[in-house]
């Protein structure tokens, strides 16, 4: 691997400027003449919009433009749109109501965004948000997605009646029943899957230019994937055409999956530029950020596992109702069906398995895909679904887990996935050893002398990442492919330039994808140069999300570096006289095997470029692009182990020891794939115990501070146990399968299994909170 | 004119640099670092004084910057994320977390230095449970916080062993 090569724990590139203050984030610019927006937003659920009088706002001190959807429809900006096409079992296409950019004739959720007020400060822009009068008149609202679709409920879009957006299924319900006939134990379970908020540390921003003399846009965005955002606001929103839009995504500050889905605020920001002549930005305030970014999860689930008379499973069924909100986001009709229902075989051999979802628009704020997107709720019905059906059937949760485990692969899911790789029972292994899982009843024991409650709880969780080959999204209903671009550009003197679609908000691609170029070529990292989050320097690609930067991102660079070795090659061969096979690249030197020719690889750059001496025939330079389309998505697998400890006195649940097993194929750089797991264990962790999104009846959000909703600080969570047993992934050329997600999607069946060993039942709905604890300690 | 508008002239140093402001009443510590000097490391994460991103040192003390009125800092000594090459234990504090891998995203990065870089004037030697309650007023959504802990743990074993005074 070499000192700095995959493999390698070596420091971030990218530190140095995040050390000493020097990253650049979008709120942090300043362009001349730039001006200051502010929203005016709903604070009703559901309303309809009778006046907007914006006169006294305009003649406020500073006040450039205030701006409402009329003016935004006039001007024929569009609707925001979901990328993704799901048809209900019936094959009818979902059912998508409108979504303004900016409110016009109704407002759907507390938050929504109405007027625009652009000033000179951000303060005067707030002041005079503040004396636009809008009327409304209020309408019923609805929050809760499990009465959206009854009887005299309100009716939040024309297009979606009783507010079901579509009613999905997948897998093979004749199957499933007849298996459900055959059984000798059906296992029962009603889930909720909270509702969470991603609260990335930069609160969204957008800075919008327009540039009257060339008729183009600049657009900078706390993006995950600008690429996809000028796509989207070229062909849908009728911003400008892609030759006359710029997107950069420069720092962001965390995503999480919130920041890949283009929001009202930069398009406006865009639109508003041109309309009032001067630069606008706009930053979210926190409480903003909480109203106003894309919510995740909100599930309620009913599922049924058939297993026979020796514990096999035979059959599962799911129900599924999931809260999209007022809107249906970019993403959000794939992250509860083909990035969930998917993963319902989880690490076991299941013959039959059907599932049904059912989409429902609510008064809430938009709802999509937060790190996991879909696979945390999939897994958190399977783990607890293995866990429940142990505890019922009197058996070792580990044993059942066992007696089910696939260990064969290829593996054809009953569910379209097809597992290329995977070795479950050594992920397991390593985790039972590294808690000490066999000592457990000793620590309870111990833990109950105490006064204490003890307990210990699985979770062998898969998922499918590395998203993903685009002919198979597209027979799925994806608007676009999801391939990555790769352009690699060796310098006239050997240092290189490498150009990705990628975006990395925190993940360390300047380092990771540095250390490939040097497993490849012996530069050393910091002649190796990541470019990315800008469409004029990056010609396209898809960006960041899924865990796929690595599987898919690495890979097209790694099909780019091929190309540039193999005329390098051609070169060096030409060069010294030698057969092309004969030369091998080691050390920054291209050598002649078994003999001492050699041509650093400074010297090999540069005849590229002088172009004194080629091969006849060929071009000069030594520059390559590709584009990476996978053959199948990856699988990360592992299991986790959480032992907690409850005080029965409080309900305060302390988590005493967290144990991680993972298996990501490759590594590139095991410092940054722990941090990822740390950090994807923290939300889950987050998610189990501490947080949660509360809509009050009338759909204020409750938790739309720091001070309401309960973020996980350094005191709520304990020290970790990470490790890795690492099948290659068979499916992409570096074997890499994906860190970023699993941390988020095996941990909080994990914590939920192991307080309700502690509590002696199920009967526990997350987040796991001392109140709730303390009360389901005094339930039964 | 409301008091918002009435300016004063407000003097503090920042990272050894002298600095003259003309601030208005409404003006936070954290506008006039961001926008009138320019030194945007310090993060408006919530603007609310609950995420700690615009933690920086008043006089050697942890403050949230965006609570802290501009005026209030006159004739005090600010240290911010800019001020490494000023300040011993900072500079010390920053290396630690590129070594550690303590950053992801970056964004709450400089109030976690500051913060980690208060706790180590204080108490150059502190424990782990210490460092973890000390770290606690600060948020990150990325890294879970262990390596976090790491960093500032590292950069304790490299200062000079003294407890000071206060």
């Amino acid at each position: 691997m070499g000192i700095e090569g995959i493999g390698a724990r070596v420091a971030r590139k990218e530190d140095k400027r995040f050390i000493t203050g020097l990253g650049r984030y979008v709120d942090d610019m300043v362009v001349p003449g730039m001006k200051h927006a502010v929203f005016v937003r709903s604070p009703h659920a559901h309303a309809e919009i009778v006046s907007i009088d914006v006169s006294a706002a305009q003649a406020m001190p500073g006040v450039i433009g205030v701006l409402t959807g009329k003016e935004l429809k006039a001007d024929g900006i569009g609707n925001l749109i979901c990328g993704w096409m799901i048809h209900s079992k019936d094959g009818t296409p979902m059912k998508m109501g409108a979504w303004s950019p900016l409110a016009v004739g109704k407002v759907r959720y507390v938050g929504d965004a109405v007027v625009v007020v652009v000033a000179d400060t951000k303060g005067q822009a707030r002041d005079a948000a503040e004396a636009v009068q809008i009327e409304y008149k209020e309408l019923p609202s609805v929050t809760d997605a499990s009465k959206a679709m009854d009887a005299g409920q309100p009716q939040i879009h024309p297009e979606a009646e009783n507010n079901l957006i579509f009613d999905w299924e997948i897998g093979n319900g004749d199957e499933t029943a007849a298996a459900f006939t055959k059984a000798a134990h059906v296992v029962k379970i009603d889930l909720i899957n909270n509702r969470l908020i991603p609260n990335a540390m930069e609160p969204r921003a957008a800075l919008g230019v327009y540039d009257k003399a060339e008729d183009h846009y600049t657009c900078w965005t706390t993006s995950q994937n600008p690429h996809v955002a000028r796509l989207v606001m070229s062909a849908f929103y009728n911003i400008a055409p892609e030759n006359k839009l710029r997107v950069i995504a420069p720092d962001v500050g965390g995503g999480f999956g919130s920041k890949i889905y283009i929001y009202p605020e930069e398009i406006v920001c865009l639109w508003a530029s041109k309309k009032t002549g001067v630069p606008v930005k706009w930053a979210a305030d926190r409480t903003e950020s909480f109203l106003c970014d894309a919510h995740g999860r909100d599930h309620h689930t009913h599922a049924e596992m058939a297993f026979d008379k020796d514990h096999k499973i035979l059959g599962f069924k799911v129900g599924m109702q999931v809260n999209l909100g007022a809107y249906m986001s970019l993403f959000s009709s794939v992250t509860p069906t083909y990035l969930c229902a998917t993963l319902l075989s989880g690490q076991y051999n299941i013959p039959a398995i059907h599932a049904n979802v059912k989409a429902i628009y609510t008064n809430t704020a938009p709802v999509d895909a937060y790190r996991g997107a879909g696979r945390p709720e999939t897994t958190f019905v399977v783990e607890r679904m293995m866990e429940v059906a142990a505890r019922q059937f009197g058996m070792s949760p580990v044993e059942l887990r066992r007696k089910n485990f696939i260990r064969e692969f290829p593996h054809q899911t009953p569910v379209i996935l097809m597992y290329d790789a995977g070795d479950y029972d050594a992920s397991l292994d390593a985790a039972l050893k590294a808690s000490d899982y066999a000592g457990f009843p000793a620590r309870k024991e111990a833990a109950k002398a105490k006064g204490k409650l003890r307990g210990i709880g699985l979770s062998c969780y898969i998922e499918a990442c590395g998203i993903a080959p685009s002919a198979a999204v597209g027979s799925l209903g994806a608007g676009v492919g999801l391939w990555e671009s790769a352009e690699v550009r060796v310098n006239a003197v050997g240092t290189i330039e490498v150009l990705t679609g990628s975006h990395s908000h925190g993940q360390g691609h300047e380092t990771t994808f540095a250390q490939l170029v040097n497993s490849r070529f012996g530069v050393p990292l910091d002649s190796v140069s990541i470019v990315h989050g800008d469409t004029d320097k990056v010609q396209m690609g898809m960006g960041t999300y899924g865990s796929r930067s690595g599987a898919v991102g690495m890979s097209a660079i790694a099909k780019a570096l091929d190309k540039v070795e193999a005329k390098a090659k051609k070169i060096a061969a030409h060069l010294m006289e030698a057969d092309e096979g004969d030369i091998v690249i080691e050390n920054g030197e291209l050598k002649v095997a078994g003999t001492d020719k050699k041509v650093p690889w400074f010297q090999l750059a540069l005849a590229a470029y002088t172009a004194h001496n080629l091969p006849a025939g060929m071009e000069p330079g030594l520059k390559e692009t590709a584009f990476y389309d996978p053959s199948n998505f990856t699988f990360p697998a592992g299991c986790y182990v959480c032992e907690v400890e409850i005080d029965p006195e409080t309900g305060v649940t302390e988590i005493v020891q967290f144990v991680a097993a993972d298996d990501f194929g490759n590594i590139i750089n095991p410092m940054i794939v722990e941090g990822q797991v740390h950090g994807g264990i923290a939300q889950g962790v987050g998610q189990a115990l501490l947080e949660g999104a509360v809509y009050d009846a009338g759909g204020q959000l409750l938790t739309a501070s720091y001070m309401d909703y309960t973020m996980p600080r350094a005191s709520d969570l304990p020290s970790f146990q990470v490790s890795t047993s690492n099948t290659p992934c068979p499916s992409n050329p570096l074997g890499i399968k994906g860190c970023g997600e699993a941390g988020a999607i095996g941990s909080p069946p994990a914590v939920i299994n192991a307080i309700t060993d502690a509590l002696g039942h199920e009967d526990l709905v997350m987040p796991a909170t001392p109140l709730k604890v303390w009360n389901a300690l005094r339930k039964h | 004119m409301t008091i918002n508008a009435r300016t004063t002239l407000t003097s503090f140093v920042v990272n050894g640099d002298p600095q003259e402001v003309s601030v208005t009443g409404a003006q936070t510590l954290l506008n006039v670092l961001r926008e009138d000097l320019h030194l945007t490391g310090t993060k408006c994460g919530c603007n609310q004084g609950i995420c700690g991103a615009c933690t920086v040192l008043c006089d050697g003390m942890p403050i949230r910057a965006c609570l802290a009125l501009a005026m209030v800092v006159d004739g005090r000594d600010i240290l911010t994320v800019e001020g490494g090459k000023t300040d011993p234990v900072l500079s010390v504090v920053q290396q630690a977390f590129v070594e550690t891998g303590a950053v992801q995203c970056g964004f709450c990065t400089s109030g976690m230095i500051m913060s980690a870089t208060a706790l180590l004037m204080r108490k150059p030697s502190p424990d782990r449970q210490e460092i973890r309650e000390e770290l606690s007023g600060n948020l990150c959504r990325c890294t879970g916080y262990a390596k976090i802990l790491d960093a500032v743990a590292l950069a304790a074993s490299r200062l000079p062993i003294q407890e000071s005074a206060t």
